[in-house]
């Protein structure tokens, strides 16, 4: 057996793994963040709430009517987004004319009700999910458990899919010239409005659909999406809001990261983003794929 | 347009002065350390027009500083609390360095990553104590003649450092440094083609801001006798920002209404468990919807609305005798 700078390739390997399924959520947190401030110049807080609302809508459906793991990946997400496209309707439409920090002050509230409603529910202590594709196998370098490669191949496609729609299609352009203008596509008879709703939709399907994946990995717990979401929005100052691609790869890149530092300078696992950050800003204040705006 | 600030100001002091006659000196102490904390904190939000929603890093790290040099030094309180605040300067000068690179939804983050940061290395480094903070700091006597572990003699310490910072930032909005702040708030490119060094203004008012939030948090520490993992939360980043609002951004007194409101609010529901973060979360969006500016906000809009009205008719009488 080899051993890399004295750590043992198990625990380098194993670490990296972890990394890269940090990176999927970043990567698919990060990117409804960007897609739903793209359109909505709304920073999203209730993300990381609408995440760990995903978690539990697979939990609930689980224990309440019986519908498994597969089920939830698609019905938890299309739940959350409704109950997204109800809170753009009722609140978010209403302060699109002011400031964009009442935006964020208002998902601020809305992530403090979501997660006191669910703690109040559930308590803080984790509810566990068990593992849909238990077991693994061994590379020889490492041990893969089979859940967790699904996870990063999913996010990974899930997250280009996104870009594909975005960068590509015809009703990907018409999102992208509704971010530029406006007014203009709505000159052209397009519902722009309507367009922003099922964005913040599919922005917190996004958000969802990473709870789900969490499940069965973390416990499903009321505040896993509070600390997360901090730790995203680095992430989203890094990468800079600009470009889709920008936050899928900074995502990734990130996770990776943290899964290094915890190998090689543990103390340092939980701050290594914020540092990141900071020195990121003091190079290149727009982020690293971003645009000065 | 003649200003009733500092009339009302007196008449409020006056209040305090007689107000532990009636309430219970340790809480009006936690009212006057978050009404000078939302003070602070209203400086960038309502006269430069930053959010910044990770201010618990320089009110919780204070108090850890304060709280340490007390117990574990020996310092008297005036010491700790000024090495507090002269902590929270230092890292008001770092971190505004930093944060003011960017503008507008990114400075909101940027600052409460950074506030993150300072939440993980206070649970990690070894002075802090972790989870259980640091307890049973000494509350010995101040100046050398002040015995402040008599509750009623140290609240008039705290209203007397309450008071000087409420000064200081009034003293710093109403100055032409205040004013060049404004017009930052108001149009960037404009005071920048005006030759203001607009980085400079912010991260002046930034590092002003977190002293004084240090302030309040060093303070905060003695009057409880505890430095905590909860104040350096994003937690009670939230709540400061909170306080502000619904007292109303860029009022004078809102902050300190909305401190008032909100800690009377968590003493009253403090048997309710998260129903709490709840309500918090509920006013927060019931402010922004309804009545974005805030208690004191509204108010002087609704006395501003009724005298124009009289102006109105009076001249309306006057054109038609």
């Amino acid at each position: 057996m080899f051993e890399l700078l004295g750590i043992p390739p198990q625990a380098l390997f194993g670490q990296l793994l972890l990394g890269l399924i940090n990176g999927a959520f970043y990567a698919l947190l990060s990117l409804g963040l960007a897609v739903i401030f793209g359109m909505l110049n709304v920073i999203n807080f209730a993300h990381g709430a609408q995440y760990m609302m995903g978690a539990f809508t697979a939990y609930m459906l689980l224990q309440y009517l019986g519908i498994g793991y597969w089920g939830a990946l698609i019905l938890a997400p299309i739940i959350v987004g409704v109950f997204g496209i109800i809170i753009e309707r009722l609140f978010l439409s209403r302060l699109y004319h002011i400031d964009h920090l009442y935006g964020l002050l208002l998902t601020f509230g809305l992530a403090l009700i979501i997660e006191g409603v669910f703690r109040q529910q559930y308590g803080s202590s984790g509810l566990p999910y068990t593992n849909p594709i238990p077991g693994g196998t061994n590379l020889g370098f490492m041990f893969l458990p089979w859940y967790r490669g699904w996870v990063v191949v999913l996010s990974l496609v899930v997250c280009l899919a996104t870009w594909f729609m975005i960068e590509k299609t015809k009703l990907g352009s018409y999102l992208r010239a509704a971010t530029e203008n406006p007014t203009l596509v709505r000159a052209f008879g397009i519902n722009v409005p309507r367009m922003m709703t099922l964005t913040y939709g599919f922005g917190v399907g996004l958000a969802a659909l990473a709870g789900v994946l969490a499940a069965p990995i973390y416990s499903v717990n009321p505040i896993m999406g509070a600390n997360l979401i901090i730790v995203v929005f680095a992430v989203v100052v890094i990468g800079g809001m600009g470009s889709i691609m920008g936050s899928i790869l900074t995502g990734f890149g990130l996770g990776i990261i943290e899964g290094l530092t915890k190998v090689f300078y543990p103390e340092a696992s939980s701050t290594v983003i914020f540092i990141i950050m900071a020195i990121v800003l003091m190079i290149r204040p727009a982020g690293l794929f971003g645009t000065p705006r | 347009m003649k200003s009733y600030d500092m009339p009302i100001f007196a008449a409020l002091i006056a209040v305090l002065l007689v107000a532990p006659l009636v309430l219970y000196p340790v809480f009006l102490m936690k009212v006057l350390c978050f009404a000078l904390f939302a003070v602070a904190f209203n400086l960038l939000i309502g006269y430069v027009g930053l959010l910044s929603f990770g201010h618990a890093m320089f009110f919780g790290f204070a108090a850890y500083i304060s709280a340490y040099t007390v117990k574990s030094w020996g310092w008297s309180a005036e010491f700790g609390i000024l090495a507090g605040t002269g902590v929270a300067m230092l890292m008001g000068v770092v971190a505004g360095f930093i944060a003011i690179r960017r503008q507008g939804i990114y400075f909101a983050m940027v600052t409460l990553a950074l506030a993150q940061m300072v939440f993980f290395f206070c649970l990690q480094a070894p002075f802090t104590g972790g989870e259980d903070g640091i307890q049973a700091v000494p509350r010995r006597p101040m100046f050398g003649f002040l015995d402040i572990s008599n509750d009623f003699v140290f609240y008039y310490v705290v209203l007397v450092i309450f008071a000087v910072g409420f000064l200081i930032i009034h003293r710093t909005i109403h100055s032409p440094f205040g004013q060049v702040l404004k017009a930052i708030r108001e149009n960037e490119q404009r005071a920048v083609s005006l030759g203001y060094r607009v980085d400079q203004y912010k991260l002046m008012a930034f590092v002003i801001s977190a002293t004084l939030a240090g302030l309040a948090g060093a303070t905060k520490a003695i009057v409880f006798q505890l430095a905590s993992l909860t104040d350096v939360t994003w937690q009670m980043s939230g709540e400061v920002v909170l306080m502000t609002l619904v007292g109303g951004m860029g009022t004078v007194f809102g902050p300190m209404v909305g401190a008032a409101v909100i800690i009377t609010m968590q003493n009253y529901l403090a048997g309710f468990g998260e129903w709490v973060l709840v309500i918090q979360g509920v006013i927060f969006v019931v402010t922004v919807l309804l009545f974005r500016r805030g208690i004191v906000g509204e108010i002087t809009a609704f006395l501003r609305a009724r005298s124009a009205a009289k102006t109105a008719a009076a001249e309306g009488a006057a054109q038609t005798a």
